[in-house]
């Protein structure tokens, strides 16, 4: 949508004023920035007990039919033939350029049913991208309005969840979920799977029932001093993680092998969207690094980089980070792909020593 | 939100507390740091520096952005307050202990406000 159209407010709206968040517009929507406790303790509570996000702003797609596979394999790049029932499975969806559209979550219900999340930006033009590529027998739905999402992440969202329903209505794996599992009486899918770096569970449920199952998740967290948690920290959280943001580490520009999710990408696939052109480029002439500031300084996004005097790149996220102090990712030349090598990133007019990191920054003990 | 008595504020959301005609101190009233949220970053001027009223004489930086400080008067960088650049979150603890920068020879100054003024300019 274009900035000069009204914000949308998730269902949630009201209760993030009334827990005093910080509201901005984002992707479209209204939600908090932050709560009174501020970025760094939301951030902190994430890592170190629990935290509760509310992500309805997210898109979601429905495929059913005895052809969704089929359209799911030619819109993604990855692999969805091995995917079981219950489980998720995360992709970039290419444009025919090898580009990146977007990147999204698929959750198989059954060989001819999944549900594929979007992020909210490009919520319509994925979709409309989805239908002009239809194939075969299917029906694509955008059920984005009907649902909510809540996120609870953090070390202590299992032992949270297990006060509201039984161990066996918890997803176990990673990347794994549960359909119609009741929480506090709101029916909710249930998944493994979070934005933050830390263990945690995505939880959608209908829209109507979006202020039920925040109070059920609110008031459960209370013995567990849960904390509310806004885009602030949703951020800084996955930096640390070096979770990709679309926009940012990857658009419509960039190759999913240039911005580190090559894993992602099957070659041995027999075709779809963006393959040729992938197979047509030469290696990946750029490469996502981490960056760790040096000299004092915060690297913002779009920082010009460079090794000497030679720009070299630039960041695509940067910001100062509660876990790990000021970082930044990049997109380099490939050559500059040493860890402890020595670059810098012009802040404002001055250019300020950095060293490249691994990445993730942030890895949570196993 | 606290405003304190003893000083005075520009729109721009400094705090500015002299000692006399000629020498003050600046800093970031409670309202400012509490928009700017935790702040993570700052890049004090360095003594001797010239400053000038209505003009961006350090920068303050958080987690989500990055704000430019105006000086509320004219003159010369005194003292700055070294402490801030290790632990930039004193500002959001006390806002008013945790001054930026000490200005002497001072020769001008922008449109202050008094403590019920600011109230009032904040409000609006």
């Amino acid at each position: 949508m274009s900035e000069t159209e009204t914000p949308l407010k998730t269902p949630l709206y009201a209760m993030h004023v009334e827990h005093g968040g910080k509201i901005v517009p984002f992707a479209g929507y209204l939600l908090p920035v932050q709560y009174e406790a501020g970025v760094m303790k939301e951030h902190q509570a994430v890592r170190e007990n629990v935290g509760l996000f509310d992500v309805s702003h997210m898109g979601e797609v429905l495929f059913a039919g005895p052809d969704a596979l089929a359209n799911l394999q030619h819109l993604l790049c990855n692999d969805f033939i091995s995917l079981q029932d219950g489980r998720v499975r995360y992709s970039p969806m290419l444009n025919a350029q090898g580009g990146v559209i977007d990147d999204v979550l698929v959750y198989r219900f059954t060989p001819e049913k999944y549900l594929m999340v979007v992020n909210a930006a490009n919520r319509h033009k994925d979709v409309k991208h989805i239908l002009s590529e239809q194939i075969g027998n299917v029906k694509i739905t955008d059920i984005s309005d009907t649902l909510c999402q809540l996120a609870l992440q953090g070390p202590n969202a299992e032992a949270l969840l297990k006060t509201l329903v039984p161990e066996t209505n918890i997803p176990q794996k990673y990347y794994s979920f549960l359909a119609d599992i009741s929480v506090g009486g709101v029916s909710c899918l249930v998944s493994r799977t979070g934005y933050t770096g830390e263990d945690g569970f995505e939880f959608y449920a209908p829209a109507g029932d979006a202020i039920r199952l925040f109070n059920v998740l609110f008031e459960a967290g209370k013995p567990f001093g849960l904390q509310l948690c806004g885009l602030g920290c949703r951020d800084t959280l996955r930096m640390e993680a070096a979770m990709p943001l679309y926009g940012h580490e990857m658009d419509d520009t960039v190759s999913p092998l240039e911005t580190g999710l090559g894993r992602y990408v099957k070659m041995e696939k027999p075709n779809y969207i963006g393959k040729q052109a992938l197979l047509a480029a030469s290696e990946p002439h750029r490469a996502r690094i981490g960056l760790k500031m040096v000299g004092r300084g915060i690297a913002r996004e779009h920082f010009p980089v460079y090794a000497g005097d030679t720009q070299v790149g630039h960041t695509t996220s940067g910001t100062f980070c509660p876990t790990v102090g000021p970082v930044a990712m990049a997109l380099v030349d490939a050559k500059h792909q040493t860890v402890g090598e020595k670059l810098s990133v012009e802040i404002r007019g001055s250019r300020v020593e950095a060293e490249i990191v691994p990445l993730p920054f942030y890895s949570r003990k196993k | 939100m606290e405003i304190k008595n003893d000083r005075m504020y520009t729109k721009s959301h400094e705090w500015v507390l002299f000692e006399n005609d000629t020498t003050a101190t600046v800093g970031l009233s409670d309202f400012a740091q509490s928009e700017l949220g935790d702040l993570v970053f700052v890049n004090l001027p360095q003594v001797g520096d010239a400053v000038t009223a209505g003009e961006t004489f350090a920068d303050v930086e958080s987690v989500k952005t990055v704000s430019d400080v105006f000086s509320p008067v004219t003159g010369t960088v005194a003292a700055v307050n070294e402490a801030l650049n290790d632990a930039p979150q004193k500002i959001n603890e006390d806002a008013y202990g945790a001054w930026l920068a000490k200005v002497e020879n001072i020769t001008g100054k922008e449109e202050l406000m008094d403590a019920a003024a600011y109230q009032a300019f904040i409000e609006k």
